[in-house]
């Protein structure tokens, strides 16, 4: 017996033994879809915080309008137009040589969560630059830091104290929001549950799912209140 | 013969007509069904939310326990998963109850009321923490104050706390109707015919997923941005006759 059909055997229940395997796949793949789409969110995320902030009229009305529209509609509907829309501009893809990645569920779901979640994410980084105070980069010009320093320096290691937790939820959000996965074909952890339970009607194994989310949920809690207090280190009280 | 482009929007058009051809009536009743579970979800999810907060500040260890141990458990877990397990759970209950009564035929369970529900114990999960914050920012005094005039607990709060209570908590209340609002496209996976549902089957009949996905994103949209702007009318409405703590005369 493998390693993953034994919680199912030591506690009995079959439908557990019977598909711990592909519980486990599938929460590989959870974590997978999160941490990739997360950290690439990250990234674009302050990116375009940096754009609504810095960027001349026409950049910060183009950022403000995507923004609006992923944080105004329904993740799913996003997946479903990057999936089934873009999906559907085969001859296009096939011309410009990206239908590679078009033809893939993975990547068109990768696609649409890293698109969501850097809408998310750009406006925590940008609440979190606006809350410090003007003084904090005029005292780095005074001091004769240049821009990029001032930023690196000053600016971003503050911003991060204030963005830390939102940032965390977020990333709660993006864990439950990736069962959405399923829905397109992939076996994530909700994939291979609805799986599981198509073929055993034991609604038990949705229970095992919701622990195991839960679980994940609890740990990145944990984690992020560990961050925190290494950021903050230089504030707690002596 | 009209040129490409023409043609293109012509065919575009007809689809989202309101005739037998176009899909736009069926996509407005689907709207109407978004707009619907989302207004029915509301009220059963704000109250039990409060009732929750309620419980998470009672004198009983228990209640507290059990407020604390809901909340938990419905904001980590995948707002589908709680849908799932619902509606089917709830099926089994109802044709296990039904056939429990011996009545003959069988009973077909409402999708509707599954969807309601579901999304309804996922807002009570966190707008309970909205209520929290909203009732410890009430000063221990205002209770103290309605408890010295002869209010009985009950009165206190229904006539001195919950009044202020909806201001303070109109903001964070305000963002759960925002996710409430884009939580209503799950419901389409339990066949509940809203926007996405519709917007769905029309791409498997017309085979245009970009207008048919994109008509509902802009749906949701408008809902979207006209909730924006009623909570933000709102919000100064409750505002109003109340002056910002240190503001002039």
């Amino acid at each position: 017996m493998s390693w993953c059909a034994w919680p199912g055997h030591a506690i009995g229940l079959d439908v557990l033994e019977r598909y711990g395997c592909r519980m486990a796949d599938g929460l590989g793949l959870t974590l997978q879809l999160v941490a990739i789409s997360f950290g690439l969110g990250l990234f674009f995320g302050l990116g375009l915080a940096l754009l609504r902030l810095r960027g001349g009229r026409v950049t910060r009305l183009l950022v403000a309008g995507y923004t609006t529209f992923f944080r105004g509609t329904p993740l799913l509907v996003q997946l479903f137009l990057i999936y089934y829309g873009l999906g559907a501009m085969r001859p296009f893809w096939q011309d410009v040589g990206l239908w590679w990645f078009f033809r893939e569920p993975l990547y068109c779901c990768l696609l649409a969560f890293t698109l969501n979640t850097a809408a998310y994410q750009a406006e925590i980084f940008r609440g979190a630059l606006l809350s410090l105070p003007a003084g904090q980069a005029e005292a780095a010009r005074a001091l004769g830091l240049h821009a990029r320093a001032t930023f690196l320096k000053v600016e971003l290691p503050q911003a991060m104290i204030v963005a830390l937790r939102p940032l965390g939820n977020e990333l709660i959000v993006m864990i439950k929001a990736s069962a959405l996965a399923s829905l397109v074909t992939l076996f994530d952890l909700m994939g291979a549950t609805r799986l599981a339970f198509a073929r055993s009607f034991d609604l038990s194994i949705y229970l095992v799912a919701a622990l195991i989310y839960l679980a994940l949920v609890e740990i990145i809690r944990r984690l992020w209140d560990l961050f925190e207090a290494r950021l903050t280190r230089h504030l707690a009280l002596r | 013969m009209a040129p490409p482009e023409r043609r293109l929007l012509e065919r575009y058009l007809a689809l989202l007509s309101f005739g037998p051809d176009g899909w736009g009536d069926e996509l407005l009743a689907g709207a109407g069904v978004t707009i619907s579970i989302a207004l029915a979800t509301l009220p059963f999810g704000l109250t039990l939310g409060l009732l929750v907060a309620l419980a998470k500040r009672a004198r009983n260890p228990l209640l507290r326990g059990v407020a604390t141990l809901y909340t938990t458990v419905f904001r980590g877990v995948p707002e589908l998963l709680t849908l799932y397990v619902i509606y089917f759970g709830m099926q089994i209950l109802v044709q296990q109850f039904w056939s429990w009564t011996g009545l003959p035929g069988s009973v077909e369970f409402s999708p509707f009321i599954a969807g309601m529900v579901a999304l309804g114990v996922v807002l009570a999960a966190f707008s309970a923490e909205v209520w929290l914050g909203a009732l410890n920012a009430i000063q221990k005094g205002q209770r103290e104050a309605a408890a010295a005039l002869g209010l009985t607990r009950f009165q206190a709060f229904r006539l001195v706390v919950l009044p202020q209570l909806l201001r303070v908590a109109l903001p964070g209340l305000g963002n759960n109707w925002m996710v409430l609002l884009k939580e209503t496209s799950l419901v389409s996976v339990i066949t509940l015919q809203d926007t996405m549902f519709i917007a769905t089957r029309a791409n498997v009949v017309t085979k245009e997923p970009f207008l048919f996905f994109g008509a509902a994103a802009l749906i949701y949209l408008s809902f979207s941005v006209l909730s924006a702007w009623g909570l933000d009318r709102l919000e100064a409405r409750t505002h109003r006759g109340h002056r910002p703590r240190g503001a002039l005369r």
